[in-house]
């Protein structure tokens, strides 16, 4: 069977890219083709800097005929009809047709038709260019002469050759014949752009088209690259006594930015070792594509040699790319260790930070306060709707005090560092390495001798970022942590921002499952709600100032002149106030009340990754829980419960009950509101009643203390009474009164349990 | 290819030297070489025979070295990699050759870097002038690490879409000359390539400017006039479009004033350039005056479509 090769070389395709095209150019033309109605064996997808390449194998010669009877009129229809069937089936005279009987419909016209299947390099010459033509790059360009009219081949960069050969392993294969915008489709590849000799290499098929290429000095298959390069670097390292620092991201990278690599060290002078190790490791890395090393043993210390991996061999063993490399290293590293330097200073622009020094109690002399006052000068926008930069830190700071006790943190502490919390982000480095903020913020801190929690806690108020993330335990970096995330979210749930679908821009999911995790590994009572309450009263502070000012102004326009009329304004400022506030705090309680359900789904989610039944959630979750580390626990110990005999079969009678319940609701029988012992008639009524009686109130106790285990324990007493019930005694009596009265003290079974869980959730 | 030049004259000699190897490269590749425009500008892309040149259908080759402005860079002439003034050679070709990558290559085997001894790689770069309203697809070109060039082919210029596409490449001089130079610091370059007496530095030249120019851009500027100039520029660009946009009844509709509102579009751009450094515009007004620019560029680029050198009488003709 014939054998399809393609490839698309191109100008340098951007490194991000290249993996992604390649599958995106398998899926889109062996698609195509069955859809064409061809079946093939096998497909593989390479890449290089400059060409995709696609490898089908066993693709048919041809489609196969496709048969169709298309039924037509009576053979005693009018003429028209007849001529119009024969023109809808492309039959040029009737006597094409056959006759077919039907018993109810007599004889009519059928047109026995076949589409005959095409040759394979048929259909791929017509697959192809629309494919090209509509390929789905992140970004596209037009080029050349031909770009001066409307419609040109856009591709991510000028595409220059289009080699596509199909045949099948026996016989010399032809080229599919195609052209877009004068690109003919031909047999021809190029190698290396410096190492090759430049001329054309005519290709046959797959096999002979990598051997060609290796030997022109391209190694087509991605992931041998980064092998070579991986085990490369690995080994240069080691003979230097030095360890590869490994980076996935950046092998990648490397890997999409040669055709054969060639991997060298470099080298920069020891002093810049007094710059951190991940601002050196970013700047080598973001800057230069290049891997750092440490020596061996070394936990963080870097060494000062450096990867780097070249796109050539070169003639004098790669002296001068090391040397080169190491100046452009040099020169970064000098910028980074300006940076850190600069840092550590005064800022020029002292004079612009006295109101927020004062605003934000800071110390001026410290560098890092200044940092802060510089964010909250700026007045950088944090959102359109919820304000600068430095009205959210004074959001967060209030809220860290408020959250500090719950947590059993000390106030000044949290807020401290809840004020130069964010005050790297004016830093040098920060605005150089977005990714370093916190980090940056916590060694600047410990710099200018901070107390250590306050450093942490700059670092770590940003964590946990996902459901793998480290949980600080430090309570000032707890209060921050959910100071700032708390800030965030009632802000975003008060100006209607929520995320929808998978549309997160403000990445508030991850934000909930950060609150989450942080209450669930802290075993502090934390009831969420009275919080929610106390950051949008923060946030009610702000946007009533803000209306106050914005009405202001508008007074004071109208009122220009009017001496008079100052009292009113005052007078008209006031109520104005009152009536925001009210509006406020009457339009409050149900946002956070939909907060709080979000926090419940995401707690949902959150436990059942931990492996939590679904329904036992459900079963302990009720509107208006809060405390999430409660819910969490009630869940555990049910599981428990559930797995013991006891629980087992106390669910089963638990929900035996409910059923006979249910049903004799259905049917309208009466239930009596609550149970009279002088009806009852037999001991395990009587047992039962008591046993209901005990369990409940030692349960409800158990849980007044938070005790789930002991609640558990209470209810496990109900089992023996239940089971022997249920034995016993028969429900449906036929003295309708006791009957009545034996139905009240099954539906007492089912208050009793629903003090621990509503059992009717759990499934099975 | 035996040079004619002397020795002093070599591009791996003197900062001269590579400029006028690049002059006879380009030259001869069919470029106008043209001087650089007596503007204050950022970039080379800001001369007119880039930005105007490159819309429009007509033929277009050019290359000529432009001194770039950029303020906020300066640095006292303490650091040794940062100028607030320094060269950018430039070359547009219209529409972008097939071969515009082996070209470029060939320029940097023209100033002496062998590609079989220095990695040479097209390191993905998409190039955005915001004031401008202009963007293109294409590279920075590094040279052992050091990105030596800018290459791009331009989707957009003036808000406009370019039919054909141009392909521009931007070197930055200092920096390329320092690496063939084998020099660390810039202010060390050889400017005229002799020894001993005859020998003039790049610091010579240029490092009393930089600290002169340095604390103008940074302490001394006078922002209230800067204010100003930026408004004077704004209005008298819109004045100038305005007076020389075509009137009712002209059989072709010309515009006949581009080349000089275009002039004011680039003094806004400058002056906003100095506010800045001096930090006396804010985040929020940053975006504002970024637009106003482009607005006066937008509707350059738009009265350019409509003169000689934009191709409106050639498209008149073909219909």
């Amino acid at each position: 069977m014939p054998d399809l090769l393609l490839e698309l070389r191109s100008e340098e395709i951007p490194a991000r890219m290249q993996r992604k095209a390649a599958g995106d150019l398998k899926k889109l033309v062996t698609d195509g083709l069955v859809e064409a109605g061809l079946t093939y064996e096998a497909a593989g997808d390479y890449w290089t800097p400059r060409r995709l390449t696609l490898d089908i194998r066993g693709l048919n010669a041809r489609s196969k005929d496709v048969h169709e009877d298309r039924k037509g009129p009576s053979v005693n229809a009018p003429e028209q009809a007849i001529a119009g069937f024969l023109r809808s089936a492309g039959l040029s005279d009737i006597s094409e047709a056959h006759v077919h009987t039907d018993p109810k419909k007599g004889d009519f016209y059928v047109a026995h038709l076949t589409k005959p299947g095409r040759a394979a390099e048929d259909i791929i010459a017509e697959l192809l260019p629309s494919i090209i033509r509509e390929f789905p790059w992140p970004k596209s360009m037009r080029w050349g002469a031909a770009s001066s009219k409307p419609g040109s081949l856009r591709w991510v960069r000028p595409l220059q050759s289009i080699l596509c050969t199909f045949g099948p392993e026996t016989e010399e294969p032809v080229v599919v014949d195609f052209e877009i915008d004068g690109l003919r489709a031909g047999n021809v590849t190029y190698g290396h752009r410096f190492l090759s000799d430049g001329k054309p290499i005519t290709v046959r098929r797959f096999d002979d088209y990598v051997a060609k290429l290796e030997k022109a000095k391209v190694v087509l298959d991605a992931d041998r690259r980064k092998e070579m390069i991986l085990s490369d670097a690995h080994n240069i390292a080691f003979a230097s006594g030095l360890e590869l620092v490994e980076d996935e991201g950046l092998l990648e990278e490397v890997s999409g930015l040669v055709e054969w690599p060639v991997v060298l060290m470099g080298e920069f002078e020891e002093e810049f070792l007094a710059i951190p190790p991940e601002v050196i490791r970013l700047t080598i890395k973001t800057n230069q594509k290049c891997f750092v090393t440490r020596r061996h043993g070394e936990a963080d210390r870097l060494s000062n040699n450096f990867i780097l991996v070249s796109n050539i061999e070169a003639t004098d063993g790669g002296r001068e790319i090391a040397y080169g490399n190491g100046k452009v290293v040099r020169a970064r590293l000098s910028d980074a260790l300006y940076f850190w330097h600069t840092d550590q200073h005064d800022l020029p622009d002292m004079h612009t930070l006295a109101a927020a020094g004062i605003k934000f109690d800071l110390d001026l002399k410290k560098p890092l306060d200044q940092r802060m006052a510089r964010l909250d000068a700026l007045n950088v926008t944090f959102h359109a709707k919820l304000g600068t930069q430095g009205e959210r830190v004074t959001r967060i700071r209030a809220l860290a005090r408020d959250i500090a006790p719950l947590i059993g943190a000390d106030p000044t502490l949290a807020m401290r560092a809840a004020v130069l919390a964010k005050a790297d982000l004016t830093t040098e480095i920060v605005g150089e390495f977005p990714e370093l903020q916190g980090g940056m913020g916590r060694k600047y801190a410990l710099l200018q001798k901070e107390h250590l929690s306050v450093a942490a806690a700059i670092e770590e108020h940003y964590k946990p970022q996902g459901p793998a993330d480290f949980v600080p335990s430090d309570p000032v970096s707890v209060a921050v942590a959910l100071a700032d995330k708390l800030d965030t979210l009632v802000g975003f749930w008060a100006i209607d921002e929520k995320p929808t679908g998978s549309k997160d821009p403000f990445a508030l999911r991850r934000a909930a499952l950060g609150v989450i995790r942080l209450l669930l590994s802290s075993d502090r009572k934390f009831e969420l709600l009275p919080v929610f309450e106390a950051a949008f009263a923060q946030l009610r502070e702000d946007s009533i100032e803000q209306r106050l000012e914005q009405f202001e102004e508008r007074q004071a326009a109208q009122q220009t002149g009017d001496v008079d009329g100052e009292e009113d304004v005052i007078n008209a400022i006031s109520g104005f106030e009152k009536r925001v506030r009210d509006q406020v705090s009457a339009r409050a309680r149900p946002v956070l009340l939909d907060l709080l359900g979000f926090f419940h789904e995401r707690l949902k989610v959150h436990l059942r990754d931990l492996g939590a039944r679904h329904d036992l959630i459900d079963a302990v979750l009720t509107e208006g829980a809060d405390n999430l580390l409660l819910i969490a626990r009630r869940v555990e110990a049910l599981v428990v419960f559930l797995n013991t005999e006891d629980g087992k079969n106390l669910l089963a009678g638990t929900k035996r009950a409910a059923n006979i319940l249910s049903a004799e609701e259905k049917k309208g029988t009466v239930v009596t509101e609550t149970v009279d012992p002088a009806l009852f008639s037999l001991d395990e009524e009587r047992h039962l009643h008591a046993a209901v009686n005990q369990a409940e109130s030692q349960a409800a106790q158990a849980i007044q203390k938070e005790d789930f285990s002991g609640a558990m324990v209470a209810l496990s007493a109900l089992r023996e009474p239940v089971d022997s019930f249920f034995e016993k005694v028969l429900v449906n009596d036929e003295n309708p009164d006791i009957r009545a009265n034996r139905l009240a003290l099954l539906s007492r079974i089912r208050t009793a349990t629903n003090t621990v869980a509503d059992f009717s959730k759990i499934v099975g | 290819m035996t040079s004619p030049l002397p020795d002093h004259m070599q591009p791996t000699r003197s900062f001269q030297g590579l400029i006028l190897t690049l002059h006879n490269y380009w030259a001869e590749q069919g470029c106008v070489i043209l001087q650089p425009y007596d503007m204050e500008v950022g970039a080379g892309t800001f001369h007119p025979a880039t930005t105007l040149r490159s819309l429009g259908p007509k033929l277009w080759k050019a290359a000529y070295v432009q001194p770039s402005r950029r303020p906020k860079d300066g640095r006292y002439g303490e650091n040794p990699n940062r100028l607030q003034h320094y060269y950018q050679y430039q070359v547009i070709m219209k529409p972008s050759p097939a071969n515009l990558q082996e070209l470029y290559l060939g320029s940097l085997r023209a100033i002496g870097l062998d590609p079989l001894v220095h990695d040479i790689r097209f390191v993905e770069d998409d190039w955005e002038s915001p004031t401008l309203g202009a963007w293109g697809l294409g590279w920075e070109c590094w040279c052992d690490g050091m990105e030596v060039s800018q290459f791009t082919y331009f989707q957009q210029v003036c808000g406009i879409e370019c039919a054909p596409v141009s392909g521009e490449l931007t070197y930055g001089l200092e920096r390329l000359a320092m690496y063939v130079q084998g020099v660390d610091n810039v202010y060390d370059l050889n400017f005229n390539g002799l020894e001993g007496d005859e020998k003039v530095t790049y610091g010579e030249v240029f490092l009393q400017a930089e600290q002169e120019y340095s604390r103008h851009n940074f302490e001394h500027a006078n922002t209230t006039t800067l204010l100003r100039h930026f408004e004077d520029a704004e209005a008298e660009c819109e004045a100038l479009l305005k007076a020389g946009s075509p009137k009712e009844g002209d059989n072709r509709p010309m515009h006949k004033m581009v080349l000089p509102a275009y002039d004011q579009c680039i003094k806004a751009s400058h002056a906003f350039n100095l506010l800045d450094a001096r930090g006396v515009i804010s985040v929020t007004e940053r975006q504002s005056y970024i637009l106003r620019v482009r607005n006066l560029a937008r509707q350059c680029g738009e009265a350019f479509l409509l003169t000689e050198a934009g191709g409106a009488n050639l498209k008149s003709e073909s219909v």
